[in-house]
């Protein structure tokens, strides 16, 4: 459903060697393999309970909050396994950005949402703190709406307003990967097809992994798409290919509509 | 057979409103008594004396509770600086950092019990390890006390007001590379502040009441004083002394000291109040 064709100048970003994950003694993602590549869209789709999440937040660590879980095999970004234990958590969630399902607006001013997350990682002048904020809602198609109230709370914009400020603040630190966990569930029609008209812009400039639900918007905004069942990686392909003729049986049940 | 059913379900339903209505209405019975009382002997003893004139001698003509006043204010003030700092502190411990772990849940249930502790027992503690030592009552060991009770009822609300922040909100400040104390410092706690200040503002509603632990530890004075290290007066233990006595116009002095305390105490409550509602917003 792009204009560009996916195959041209694949470039590597992330690969996923061998992978497995437990929660516990629970077995959540087994030995999946799998590549995203650079400037493209990759979705994750799948019932719930599928795994599809659980990998995700494996890309920027977020698992490393909470005790009891573990992991095996590797993943690569830029030929580097960010799994490894000494690898800079603060770092890596700076080249990965993520935007989650519910908005989650800091309890502070539109301006000092984007501010805190640049403040993390840069040091800039006024003029040029101002020029990046404008930058990322200009990117997040919300500066428009902004502009003149900039100093309120970020609480107070409506839901899907508060999610493209939660892009925002994830781009406005320039990471290589945006990692989206079921954006557009808790948003209403018109602030998804805003947020999805978005991906197709953001992939010029980063590289975006997308959880979602809901199989039309896997087909809409992505190049590959990963089917994911049970844990296992069932079947991951061009986007295209994998909704017009899948390889797998099961892809094929769930996609239709005859499962999931 | 189905009308039969919903008819003995209403019944039961309105049974069960009356029983939990009178028990409402009997608790708020005595305490409107309560409340009435006060103001009607309360208001009688106010006056601007009452702010600028010491603690009288029996029998005089005039007379106040500046002293007292003063006191407590002075009391309260240190106390709550002391007890609010350690009490914040250790309720981000409980909740951020040894939510799960062996400390943090002996943490939690040691100060269930201080919070229960009956305040009389914090006054003897403080008589012991530092009234009978130095062998003097003094304004410090008055702050201890009120301190010591300050302490676990801001442990508590910090802890729950930082819990009822959904971890999807730490999760996105962990996501942009945020190290964890400032996950705390500007995002948490922030969040939180509103219902951080309620639960400081009740610990200080809490110990203006207070007279068991200053019984022990700062006793009471009949003078205007500011050295903490000497006795000091106090509203809750003049009014114990005053309403005790036979004296008509002590009594008259201690009614007004109540009325004085549960204003102060009702006005924290309704500010508590405002600030929680503006944090719902």
């Amino acid at each position: 459903m792009t204009n560009d064709s996916p195959d041209a100048a694949l470039r590597r970003q992330i690969a996923v060697k061998n992978f497995n994950f437990y929660y516990g003694k629970y077995h959540a993602l087994k030995n999946v393999n799998l590549e995203v590549f650079k400037e493209r869209v990759t979705a994750f789709i799948g019932p719930s309970g599928c795994g599809k999440s659980t990998l995700l937040r494996t890309f920027n660590r977020m698992y490393d909050l909470y005790p009891d879980q573990r992991t095996e095999g590797e993943i690569l970004l830029d030929d580097k396994n960010i799994l490894d234990r000494g690898v800079d958590l603060n770092e890596l969630r700076a080249k990965i950005g993520m935007v989650f399902q519910k908005p989650t607006p800091f309890p502070m001013s539109i301006y000092d949402n984007i501010a805190f997350g640049i403040g993390l990682h840069e040091r800039l002048s006024r003029v040029d703190l101002d020029e990046r904020i404008e930058w990322a809602l200009q990117k997040a198609a919300l500066w428009d709406e902004v502009k003149d109230k900039l100093k309120q709370s970020g609480m107070g914009l409506s839901g899907g307003q508060q999610q493209r400020l939660c892009i925002a603040r994830g781009i406005a630190i320039k990471p290589e990967v945006l990692l989206l966990d079921e954006p557009t569930s808790a948003l209403d029609p018109i602030s998804t097809m805003r947020i999805e008209e978005l991906l197709h812009e953001l992939k010029r400039e980063f590289t975006i992994v997308i959880v979602t639900h809901n199989m039309q918007q896997a087909a809409r905004v992505s190049d590959f798409t990963a089917y994911m069942y049970l844990g296992e990686l069932i079947e991951f392909g061009v986007t295209d290919e994998i909704f017009v003729k899948p390889k797998k049986k099961q892809t094929e049940d769930y996609i239709t509509g005859r499962f999931g | 057979m189905s009308s039969n059913l919903a008819r003995v379900r209403k019944i039961k339903n309105q049974l069960a409103l009356t029983v939990s209505l009178t028990a409402m209405m009997f608790g708020l019975f005595w305490l409107i008594w309560i409340l009435a009382t006060t103001i009607q002997l309360g208001v009688g003893g106010f006056s601007l004396t009452l702010f600028t004139e010491m603690t009288p001698p029996p029998g005089s003509d005039t007379g106040g509770l500046a002293n007292a006043i003063v006191g407590s204010l002075l009391l309260i003030v240190l106390a709550t600086l002391v007890g609010t700092p350690m009490g914040v502190l250790a309720g981000i411990y409980l909740a951020e950092y040894g939510r799960h772990t062996w400390l943090g849940k002996t943490t939690r249930f040691v100060n269930d019990l201080l919070l229960s502790a009956p305040s009389i027992i914090v006054g003897l503690f403080i008589y012991e390890i530092y009234v009978a030592k130095v062998g003097h009552f003094s304004a410090f060991a008055g702050v201890a006390a009120l301190a010591l009770i300050v302490i676990p009822v801001v442990i508590r609300t910090t802890e729950n007001m930082l819990q009822l922040i959904p971890d999807t909100l730490r999760e996105a400040a962990y996501a942009l590379g945020a190290p964890k104390w400032l996950v705390i410092g500007k995002i948490t706690l922030r969040a939180s502040i509103a219902g951080v200040m309620t639960g400081v503002l009740l610990a200080v509603a809490r110990i203006s009441g207070e007279t068991a632990p200053l019984l022990f530890t700062a006793l009471s004075n009949q003078f205007w004083t500011l050295d903490l290290n000497a006795p000091i007066a106090s509203l809750p233990v003049t009014i114990f002394k005053f309403a005790m006595s036979p004296f008509k116009d002590w009594q008259q002095l201690a009614w007004a000291g109540v009325f004085l305390i549960t204003l102060g105490v009702l006005s924290l409550n309704i500010l508590a109040r405002i600030l929680f509602r503006r944090r719902d917003q």
